[in-house]
């Protein structure tokens, strides 16, 4: 099971996420592709509803129905898992791929004490037993960075704070020591105060255990902090893939310089902060052509005709017409 | 949205209306369910039936001349015995058993309505009291609540029609003992239209608009009701169309009791009540037709419910 | 925790006031009670000297209390239509209804709970389907229509089981039970599956759309994240947080099965509290209406706190004073 060196920990080919409705079917992700390599930090941003959420879902195996994967695959480890029997598939989450959710204050089971979610995820997924669990539970809480955990493990979520409850989720997603944790916009419901020490601890974790992380998020701050790639989806598609520095520093994609200057820069003269005219179109209503076209200041014919591949400018990928190499095919 | 509701004119909003509806998800999903088109033709059969009986029913029941006690216990049609003019038998009186059950409809349905629209008009008006006042009020409404919701809708309708036998005259308590009924029924139902009301009441109080109103001179308590009333509509009708099938059957087991309407004016728990009586010698059609009658409009009703709270709440799907 | 039970105890001590007000008043003004029992023909000076001894000369408050008194000491005054003192019907009454109530809320909530937790986890199963259909035609079907259709098949054509009555019961001290002996167990069957129907059906749903609602919750989601298994996921996560709805429910269910026990007893002629207090209501015997009442709203108080200190036991958020560090 060890894989060479050189191959990815998660590999997302072609994927497609379709949800049938009775207008038709929504394609929510549509034909994307990206990697993960072991320890990475993946940061994906992108408008609600443009379906990052929805990829991660797919990659832990817990999309809703009626959504459904319709099209291609995700290999991690060089293992196929979005087609396995759910009972394989619940064998890897948890133990390989630890999941982190938005809210801390409803991730947790109120009946249960902290202790208890914790130990009984322990068990499902290492051989010990309940004090080598408890043990490992007390140890785990003080990592996140649990003052006087030893006590505080009997205790009930209604007792902890949300930025505690948040660390207790982190601590449940490290339980089995996973090599992905697929993060889904885990400070958003947090106090801004709370959310920098969270999100520091959760890049600290995953340096020390070597766990690859999957952060979605709609906040360009935090990718700027923590990821090291950033993939930017909008309207179910990717825009711009590539290192974080350089998509920052450097946006290719229109709707990634779009996005970058409307994060607000302490210090920095601008009169008023750029704005995206428009919204992100609605799955119905999803244009022809590139996805940004009736929103993009540097739109010209062939966006509104023909849907534009990523194509590879230095280490970024992105899909734009701007950057074609070659002429319209067909 | 608020304003061009007020604004655009009642006809325009009708027709808006009706449009969105054949339109919507709602008479999508009508469209979609069999079961459901099934219950709502019963249910449409059954209210014609019932308040077009003495147009329609094969014989007048509450006219004794043409009542023969020679035709007493006829069996149905198909049996040995029965006669054609009294498709599924006769009762004790010689009283088409058909005909019996399409008045004692009319009576079921009527206590129905009216105990639900007078379960409604509580309902409504202490929730939006309770929501809108708000403080000692809102509480004292609310345990009151609680209380009656801990004492079944049954008990509550026995004590009710108890108290009124024991405070009025036997012979004022006969000629009463519909709107006694209706009463005690619809009093026993208000909890939930209360509750929703409230409910509704609350989440609007707080909005803007509210506080808008009063600047520009409107009392605040006439815009909310604006604004409240067409977001309870659909939970409103869901929970009529549910306490609908509830008052059928209460007024049924009261009257069942003995309890219910006077005898004079039968419903089909008191149709039930007396082929209970000839239960055992055999004439199980005066028992059998009007339960089975009974049976299909509240299922047919509590189907309807069901489904429309169902579609109306996308939640669920 | 003890200021809320304290608290729960007032308002009950209140609701039951006003149960025994509304009691009270029915003596108040249904008719003189001393023609009830004196008749027309006596003179006024009996008249006199019986209102003196009942103390309806008093003002109506002290009056109220003295009625409280006696309750409190177990006496409810003298049946019209039975000629008995009212306490002694209810000893005899009593223990047949309760023992209905109870087979039948066992067997409501052993059928309908499973079975709600099953239509909730397939809920796009065929056999829920067919169970929620089925579910929706028990809560059309009126009580005493299914002890009628009952009656009519087990009793009438197959003549397997008592129609009616208890059957041979036997008297342990002053509580009589039918449980012991083979034909009181019979006799218990029809009226107690009658009972149990209705609400089995409404358990069932109930369960159900709890249960729904449940697994739509994110910490069930984060579960399945956290890959537990579906057992410990679908019976101890969610099952264990629906249980905080059913038991409220349950209490109302016993409740109303004490109300729908009336139907029942009337239907099967069964010998209790329900019957003889709808008889009551026929007659107008005040004082059997009265203390029926005031006894089944005792019942439903005494079922409330139970439900209230259960959900003591089940949650958490209650029984534990917030710390230091608050939540929200």
């Amino acid at each position: 099971m060890v894989a060479p060196a050189n191959q990815p920990l998660l590999q997302v080919s072609n994927l497609r996420i379709e949800f049938p409705t009775r207008r038709g079917t929504l394609v929510a992700v549509d034909d994307i592709s990206f990697h993960i390599d072991p320890g990475e930090v993946l940061g994906v941003v992108g408008e609600s509803g443009a379906g990052k959420s929805l990829t991660g879902a797919a990659i832990i195996g817990l999309l809703e129905p009626p959504g459904r994967i319709a099209g291609g695959q995700i290999l991690f480890d060089g293992q196929r898992i979005d087609n396995l029997p759910y009972e394989s598939m619940r064998r890897i989450r948890g133990k390989q791929i630890g999941a982190v959710f938005q809210d801390p204050l409803t991730s947790l089971n109120p009946l249960y004490s902290i202790g208890r979610q914790l130990i009984e995820t322990i068990t499902t997924h290492l051989p010990l037993s309940d004090s080598e669990a408890r043990k490992r539970a007390i140890d785990l809480l003080a990592e996140v960075g649990i003052p006087s955990a030893e006590r505080r493990i009997d205790q009930y979520p209604h007792q902890f704070s949300g930025g505690m409850r948040q660390r207790v989720v982190i601590a449940l997603a490290l339980c089995a020591n996973p090599r992905l944790i697929v993060a889904d916009e885990p400070t958003t419901a947090l106090d801004v105060s709370i959310q920098a020490q969270i999100i520091a601890l959760l890049k600290k974790l995953c340096r020390e255990h070597g766990t690859a992380v999957m952060l979605v998020t709609h906040d360009m701050g935090v990718i700027a902090e923590t990821a090291d790639r950033v993939a930017v989806m909008y309207a179910g598609r990717i825009a711009e893939i590539g290192p974080a520095r350089q998509v920052i520093k450097h946006a290719l994609h229109p709707y990634t310089e779009g996005l970058m200057g409307s994060i607000p820069t302490v210090g920095a003269d601008a009169e008023r902060l750029v704005q995206i005219e428009g919204a992100m179109p609605r799955l119905t209503e999803i244009p022809a052509g590139c996805a940004y076209n009736p929103r993009c200041p540097k739109v010209f014919d062939r966006c509104r005709i023909e849907r534009p591949e990523p194509v590879a400018v230095g280490p970024t990928g992105v899909a734009c017409w701007l950057y074609a190499k070659e002429g319209p095919r067909g | 949205m608020a304003e061009t509701e007020i604004l655009s004119s009642p006809g325009a909003r009708l027709v808006d209306v009706v449009r969105r509806f054949f339109e919507g998800d709602v008479f999508y999903s009508f469209r979609r369910s069999p079961v459901v088109i099934v219950a709502f033709a019963v249910t449409v059969i059954f209210f014609l039936g019932a308040f077009l009986a003495p147009w329609l029913a094969p014989h007048n029941t509450f006219d004794a001349a043409t009542l023969n006690l020679l035709d007493a216990f006829k069996p149905p049609a198909w049996k040995a015995d029965g006669d054609r003019s009294f498709p599924i038998g006769t009762d004790d009186q010689g009283r088409d058993v058909l005909s019996t059950i399409m008045y004692g409809m009319r009576v079921s349905l009527l206590v129905g309505f009216c105990s639900v629209a007078l379960a409604l008009a509580i309902g409504v008006t202490l929730g939006l009291l309770s929501g809108y006042i708000g403080g000692a009020l809102d509480a004292l409404i609310m345990r009151v609540a609680d209380v009656q919701l801990s004492f079944p809708a049954i008990l509550v309708a026995l004590l009710i029609d108890g108290l009124a036998r024991s405070f009025l005259p036997r012979s004022m308590h006969e000629e009463l003992a519909i709107y006694v009924l209706v009463l005690a029924i619809g009093a026993s139902n208000w909890v939930q239209f209360a509750r929703t009301m409230r409910g509704s009441v609350m989440v609007e109080k707080g909005r803007e608009y509210v506080q808008a109103a009063r600047v520009i001179g409107i009392h605040p308590a006439m815009i909310m009701v604006r604004h409240v009333l067409p977001n309870v509509t659909g939970p409103v009708l869901v929970i009529a169309t549910l306490a609908l099938a509830v008052a059928i059957l209460t007024e049924a087991t009261l009257s069942f009791l003995g309890v219910g309407v006077p005898p004079t004016q039968p419903s089909l728990g008191t149709l039930i009540r007396i082929g209970n009586n000839f239960l055992f010698s055999g004439e199980w059609w005066m028992t059998i037709f009007p339960g089975a009658a009974l049976v299909l409009l509240v299922l047919a009703v509590n189907l309807l419910g069901d489904w429309l709270r169902d579609a109306l709440n996308p939640k669920l799907r | 925790m003890l200021a809320f039970i304290v608290r729960r105890l007032l308002q009950s001590i209140a609701v039951l006031l006003a149960v025994g007000f509304i009691a009270f008043s029915m003596f108040q003004f249904a008719g003189d009670p001393v023609n009830n029992m004196v008749g027309q023909d006596a003179n006024a000076e009996t008249r006199a000297l019986l209102r003196e001894r009942l103390g309806l000369d008093q003002p109506f408050p002290i009056q109220f209390v003295r009625f409280i008194g006696n309750m409190l000491q177990g006496e409810f005054g003298v049946s019209y239509r039975l000629g008995m003192k009212v306490e002694q019907i209810l000893v005899q009454r009593v223990p047949a209804t309760l023992e209905l109530v109870l087979i039948a809320a066992l067997l409501a909530l052993s059928v309908g709970v499973p079975l709600g937790v099953y239509t909730g986890l397939h809920r796009h199963g065929a056999l829920s389907r067919v169970m929620l259909t089925v579910s929706l035609i028990g809560i059309s079907l009126p009580t005493f229509l299914i002890g009628i259709l009952l009656i009519l098949v087990f009793a009438v054509w197959l003549g397997w089981l008592p129609s009616f009555g208890r059957g041979k019961v036997v008297a342990l001290g002053w509580w009589t039970t039918g449980l012991t002996s083979w034909d009181g167990f019979r006799a218990l069957i029809l009226p107690a599956v009658t009972l149990s129907l209705f609400q089995m059906t409404l358990i069932l749903r109930l369960v159900r759309s709890e249960m729904l609602e449940v697994l739509r919750t994110d910490y069930i989601k984060f579960a399945r994240a956290r890959g537990l298994t579906s057992r410990s996921i679908n019976f101890g996560h969610a099952l264990k947080n629906t249980m905080v709805p059913v038991i409220t429910i349950t209490g109302l269910q016993i409740g109303a099965l004490i109300a729908f026990a009336i139907i029942t007893e009337t239907v099967f002629q069964w010998p209790g509290m329900g019957l003889l207090f709808l008889q009551a209501i026929q007659f107008v015997d005040i004082p059997v209406m009265s203390t029926y009442l005031v006894l089944v709203s005792l019942m439903f108080v005494i079922i409330n706190l139970t439900v209230d200190l259960l959900y003591y036991a089940v949650d958490p958020r209650l029984r534990i004073e917030r710390s230091a560090v608050g939540a929200h």
